[in-house]
């Protein structure tokens, strides 16, 4: 569904040309869920504007569903560290959002406005958000703005969910809750998921195949497939394999910063 | 909300009504000359005794300042979207909007007042020049300034960049709009005056140097108290409808509660 073909990109930069991405080839199946892991400003977010089409690549070539992207997708839905939910509006309209901009929803928008509602409220139930749904973003704690956030993400079905580091700002026990939030709603609804993280033990529970990144200027340097039992429980991060998975990543990654 | 007066809410009226007791005092204590500094109840007086005057040239200023103050909102908003459209033409242009914005307006009017004469379009220019800037700037800055990261959310669904600016940078410029009315109304106001004391046949300043020249100097302070009397009210209202219109800006002072 997603390929990246030898992609190299250069940012003009305001002191001087700044190249984030030199060579990266990455590959992703319709319905997997990729996780990206490397060192810190090696292009992981770079990568992630390169697939939605926000930026266009230096040299190379990048294609989703066998088109190349010429400009922003419009079927992916984006979450970031930060919810960045809109204050003005309540978590039920922030969750909308989507629906007033995506085709074919905008045309029925008001037409079929309650409808959305249902669908929103729905998803928000999911979540555990369902008695938030009047609140503001401010009235609520980040792991609650993050939950909306990812609503938001995935109001309009979309074919692709990017996360960047969804839940890099979030303590443990909230971060793992919504490991099983994510990984249930992945289940159900079947999307292709980008998810760029630090955290090994994230990629090492949600993801079907972790591509480790080099130092900048980034590139896959390894590709490992994940072949735990589906549906996965959270004891899985508890089990030998898992820690050795996690420890070979940590290892990769090191090497990859040394390099640098 | 329940209605409530605190000791907080009485506070300004407590200390306002001690300035004025300090001051009649003052002026009674030291025998200060009524044509240096009257006292508050000689202003009082004139202002009850020239009650029509102070009321007929205060609606002159009021609406000037309005008329001068709606154009600047208008075009204020206007300019500033175009301006805050993208951040290109924000970097270029916002140098350039300080620079007008520091040329002192009062500057302005002697010519204004040789162009239109003396009357009240030279009241309503100044009002419109003075507080025309702050709004751009403001409006400007709320949509240039819209986080990156949100705007790449909304891309990447295919919004255009109208969509954008509708949902969301539209909406995101009001505490910086709403924030330059209440700024500019005063300006506005202070344009108005200003003109009117340099040239105008009408006008609580036009009243006040008149009155100055005439020795009637419980008429000239009637008038700096109708001025600020006029001035609060303008400001107030732009405060309450601030606090009405982008609520979600004061967060914390709104609370959580359910
Ligand atoms: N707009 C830009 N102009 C110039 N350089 C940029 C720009 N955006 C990113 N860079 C540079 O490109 C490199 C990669 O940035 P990117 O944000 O993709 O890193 P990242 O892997 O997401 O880092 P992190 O893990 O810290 O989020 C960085 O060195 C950064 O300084
Ligand atoms: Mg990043």
């Amino acid at each position: 569904m997603i390929a990246l073909d030898n992609v190299t990109l250069t940012y003009p930069g305001r002191t001087g040309p700044v190249t984030a991405l030199a060579g990266t080839t990455l590959h992703v199946r319709r319905g997997e869920f990729a996780a990206v892991v490397g060192p810190s400003g090696c292009g992981k977010s770079t990568l992630m504007k390169l697939v939605t089409g926000l930026i266009r690549p230096t040299s190379g070539t990048v294609a989703v569903e066998d088109k190349p992207v010429t400009g922003p997708v419009k079927l992916a839905g984006m979450a970031f560290q930060n919810a960045n939910l809109l204050p003005w509006r309540t978590v039920l309209a922030n969750v909308m959002l989507p629906l007033e901009i995506v085709p074919p929803y905008r045309q029925r928008f008001s037409r079929d406005k309650a409808a959305f509602q249902d669908k929103a409220m729905a998803l928000l139930n999911v979540v555990g958000l369902g008695a938030f749904a009047d609140r503001f973003p401010w009235e609520m704690s980040g792991g609650m703005q993050q939950r909306a956030s990812l609503c938001r993400a995935l109001i309009h079905e979309p074919a692709l969910l990017m996360l960047d580091e969804p839940f890099a700002a979030l303590d443990a026990f909230t971060r793992e809750e919504l490991w099983c939030v994510l990984r249930d709603l992945w289940q159900k609804l079947g999307f292709t998921v980008i998810l760029v993280t630090h955290d090994l033990r994230e990629a090492g529970f949600l993801a079907d195949t972790i591509h480790v990144m080099s130092a900048r200027p980034g590139r896959i340097v390894e590709t490992r497939a994940v072949d735990f039992a589906r549906p996965r429980e959270l004891d899985v991060c508890y089990t030998p394999d898992f820690t050795q998975l996690v420890h070979e990543l940590r290892g990769r990654i090191a090497e990859a910063r040394q390099a640098a | 909300m329940k209605m409530k007066l605190s000791a907080e809410d009485m506070a300004p009226v407590a200390f306002t009504v001690a300035l004025f007791v300090i001051w009649e005092a003052a002026c009674r204590l030291f025998r200060i000359d009524t044509f240096i500094l009257p006292a508050p109840t000689d202003i009082f007086a004139a202002m009850v005794k020239y009650w029509w005057p102070l009321l007929k040239n205060s609606f002159v200023t009021l609406w000037t300042t309005m008329a001068g103050f709606a154009i600047a909102v208008v075009f204020g908003i206007a300019l500033g979207i175009v301006v805050g459209w993208s951040r290109t033409i924000y970097r270029g242009l916002y140098p350039v909007m300080i620079g007008f914005n520091s040329v002192p307006k009062v500057a302005v009017v002697p010519i204004l007042i040789m162009w239109f004469g003396i009357g009240e379009i030279p009241a309503i220019l100044t009002a419109f020049l003075i507080s025309f800037f702050p709004i751009v700037v403001n409006v400007a800055t709320g949509l240039a300034t819209t986080e990156p990261e949100l705007e790449d959310v909304l891309r990447a669904l295919g919004a255009s960049k109208l969509d954008i600016m509708r949902k969301v940078g539209i909406p995101r410029t009001g505490p910086y709009l709403f924030g330059a009315l209440k700024v500019g109304i005063t300006l506005a106001f202070v344009g108005a005056v200003v003109s009117e004391t340099i040239g105008a046949n009408a006008g609580v300043g036009h009243l006040m140097v008149q009155a100055g020249s005439n020795f009637q100097m419980p008429l000239v302070f009637a008038g700096l108290m109708a001025l600020a009397i006029q001035g609060i009210l303008m400001y107030a209202v732009f405060a309450a409808f601030e606090r009405r219109m982008v609520a979600w800006a004061f967060r914390s002072s709104t609370g959580a509660g359910g």
